[in-house]
């Protein structure tokens, strides 16, 4: 990297502070999560709006339908190691090595009674009643996002199984809950697409505080300013304790950034781009 | 060599040798020596018997390649031809009846066929190609002198012959317009029986006569032809009998026996002239909408399911079709204890694509109607819960959304940073 570009990345991002967000783990986890979302939905879509035109010019573009659903099974299995790895990690920190956090307090992804009194804040806020809630480490939508995530895994994943391997689920399953199955799926697929691609991408990327895209999934860290500004509470609270500097990470180098925006930006344009697709047949 | 030109050069050899044995052999010069010849020959007989006796007389003459009437018009016979066809052992004049004499007048009479061929004549007399003008017997039989037997390759309406000799015009899009009838021909030729016909070679393979007749050719709204949909299935039967008998002892068949025209026949489903192989994903592609315009509320039933989402896209064509289930030709209705829909059936008939299927398996509703609370009560209220959570979860966060973005953009524009809206 040229000392020039070192001093552009420096010039954008004033302080010089960085301070870890997520661990490396928790980014491929995002990275693995997105890939396999973004294809998971780029081929149930044609599947759930199978009459429309664009749904058979993807399949033809793939090659035909067998290859749509080879591409589906493929991603759906991808995504449910993911899934597993991550129980996995929450078995074994919370319960097998009793670390502190992981089901209770602020690190934790567990709703409480601060992220309902922040959701009221944050909403009087909107409309001009109050003052800004201090969120922390997890707001609540972030929460949110992951709990949908959670209950999406377990809800889409199950009732996929069951479609893909009927005869077998069929033993102890009624053949009502196969006909369900197909309803489930699709409905829950499409609020998870309908939800990413509209809600998460504004709460997240798109809002003017991180407008075009939050970086720290990718780089997993982020500057001192925009840690303090976007999730005080856990500032205030780290200084106060002294762990501050234990959080310092080191600045992103350049083409990490660059990297970064690119799978971003093509992220969100594939996303976008399902959602105007999910839009237009769902009114049609 | 034909008994005509043998004939000619012998005369040739005759006439040579009285002319002091010059015998000339010159391309040009041998035609002006023959048809001198010819014309000797011709004055002879007429001087003898008064008449045209043997088409050798004729084709002294007309045998000419370039001959040509006053108005330009070729009146050439190839006689070696003509000798082979089926028509060969006939005199000129049993068809050209009006000449009986050398010279004959500058005004030949139209041959007419059906002096001998009557049966022929009055069947066409009723089809729709009765029109002489339009349609003479040569339009299809090719060249008066050029005749064969059905039976042999070289014939217009030899069966592997018959679908270029009808394509002629029924391949026309002018003369489509003009009568309202489809271009036929290329739908035909790239139909199963088309694909039979000319690139097996199959002599037993449908071509256009073996469903319109030949002579006798009648409008499908005419009740007596053989494309008349309610004789469709006889038609199709006589080379398919078994899929008419299962047909017949089907619903649709029944249907019809009994007199519900409406009750589909063969080319509703298989269509007319392009008829596929029901195994083509093409046929697949096409075939469950067809049964759909009748079984409007099954079409959409079924357009529910994942059967329908997956088959729709095409390429994959294993997905259960509706006679995939129901069977194609015989189908029954589902209390029939023959039909594979019937309780009794439904394992081997789920099972037939999904391995392992029981009991709980087939109850598997693949025409549920989510929206029918009575019919699918369960499936009713899932759908109403996943249809409650998904516009709940979405209206809150639509608005939510949308506030904040409001009011961060505010703040941002409020404070002139580029960075940092929801600065305070």
């Amino acid at each position: 990297m040229s000392d020039l570009e070192q001093a552009t990345v420096k010039e954008t991002k004033p302080g010089g502070r960085f301070f870890q967000r997520f661990t490396r783990e928790q980014r491929y986890m995002h990275g693995v999560l997105f890939t396999t979302f973004l294809g998971l939905a780029g081929t149930g879509l044609p599947l759930r709006f199978s009459e429309s035109i664009w749904a058979r010019g993807l399949a033809k573009g793939v090659g035909g339908f067998g290859a749509i659903l080879f591409f589906h099974k493929f991603f759906a299995v991808v995504l449910s190691i993911a899934f597993l790895i991550h129980l996995k990690e929450i078995f074994t920190r919370g319960i097998l090595h009793r670390e502190k956090g992981v089901f209770w307090g602020p690190n934790s992804m567990v709703a409480n009674w601060k992220d309902a009194k922040d959701l009221f804040g944050h909403l009087r806020w909107m409309v001009g009643l109050g003052e800004r809630p201090h969120f922390d480490r997890y707001a609540y939508w972030e929460k949110f996002d992951y709990w949908a995530v959670f209950w999406g895994m377990i809800v889409i994943g199950f009732s996929g199984y069951a479609m893909w391997f009927a005869p077998f689920f069929a033993h102890f399953l009624p053949g009502w809950a196969l006909n369900a199955a197909l309803v489930i799926h699709s409905e829950e697929g499409l609020l998870a697409i309908l939800f990413i691609f509209s809600i998460h991408f504004v709460n997240t990327h798109l809002r003017p505080d991180s407008f075009p895209m939050d970086m720290v999934v990718f780089t997993g860290v982020e500057s001192e300013e925009e840690f303090a500004h976007k999730r005080p509470m856990e500032y205030a609270r780290l200084k106060r304790d002294g762990k501050l500097e234990a959080r310092l990470g080191e600045a992103p180098q350049t083409w990490q950034v660059h990297f970064s925006r690119v799978i971003g930006t093509i992220a969100i344009v594939i996303g976008l781009t399902l959602l105007v697709l999910t839009l237009t047949a769902y009114f049609s | 060599m034909g008994e005509a030109a043998s004939f000619r050069s012998l005369l040739i050899e005759l006439f040579g040798r009285l002319t002091n044995g010059v015998v000339c052999r010159g391309a040009g010069r041998r035609m002006r020596w023959g048809m001198l010849a010819g014309v000797l020959a011709g004055s002879l007989l007429v001087t003898n018997a008064g008449r045209l006796q043997a088409q050798t007389d004729c084709l002294g003459c007309h045998d000419n390649a370039e001959m040509q009437d006053a108005s330009g018009h070729s009146v050439a016979v190839d006689g070696k031809t003509f000798n082979k066809s089926i028509h060969g052992t006939m005199k000129c004049n049993d068809c050209h009846q009006n000449i009986k004499e050398y010279p004959h007048p500058a005004q030949v009479a139209k041959v007419d066929c059906k002096g001998c061929h009557a049966d022929e004549a009055q069947g066409l007399a009723g089809s729709v190609h009765a029109d002489s003008k339009e349609h003479p017997c040569t339009s299809c039989h090719g060249s008066a002198h050029s005749i064969f037997p059905k039976a042999d390759s070289r014939s217009a309406v030899y069966p592997l012959n018959i679908p270029n000799t009808c394509g002629k015009c029924h391949s026309n899009q002018g003369m489509a317009q003009k009568h309202g009838l489809a271009s036929v021909y290329p739908k035909y030729m790239d139909s199963i029986h088309g694909f039979a016909l000319s690139k097996e070679g199959l002599l037993v393979a449908a071509n256009c006569q073996s469903c319109h007749g030949s002579h006798h050719i009648l409008s499908r709204k005419d009740p007596a032809s053989p494309t008349n949909r309610v004789n469709i299935p006889k038609t199709c039967g006589s080379c398919h009998a078994k899929i008419n008998d299962d047909y017949m002892g089907g619903s649709h068949g029944k249907q019809m026996a009994a007199g519900n025209v409406k009750a589909p026949v063969c080319t509703d489903c298989h269509t007319a002239h392009e008829i596929l192989h029901p195994t083509e994903s093409a046929f697949r592609m096409q075939s469950t909408p067809i049964c759909g315009s009748c079984h409007k509320d099954k079409l959409s039933t079924y357009r529910d399911t994942f059967h329908s989402q997956l088959g729709s896209l095409g390429g994959y064509v294993e997905t259960a079709r509706c006679w995939d289930c129901h069977g194609a030709h015989e189908i029954l209705p589902a209390s029939d204890p023959k039909s594979p829909v019937n309780k009794a059936n439904l394992i081997k008939t789920c099972g037939a694509c999904h391995a392992g299927a029981n009991a709980s398996f087939v109850q598997y509703q693949p025409h549920a109607n989510a929206h029918d609370r009575k019919l699918n009560p369960a499936l009713y209220y899932v759908r109403t819960f996943m249809n409650v959570l998904l516009a709940s979860v979405l209206t809150f966060f639509m608005i939510h959304t949308l506030l904040w973005l409001i009011r961060a953009r505010y703040n941002q524009i409020k404070e002139k940073k580029t960075v940092g809206g929801d600065h305070e």
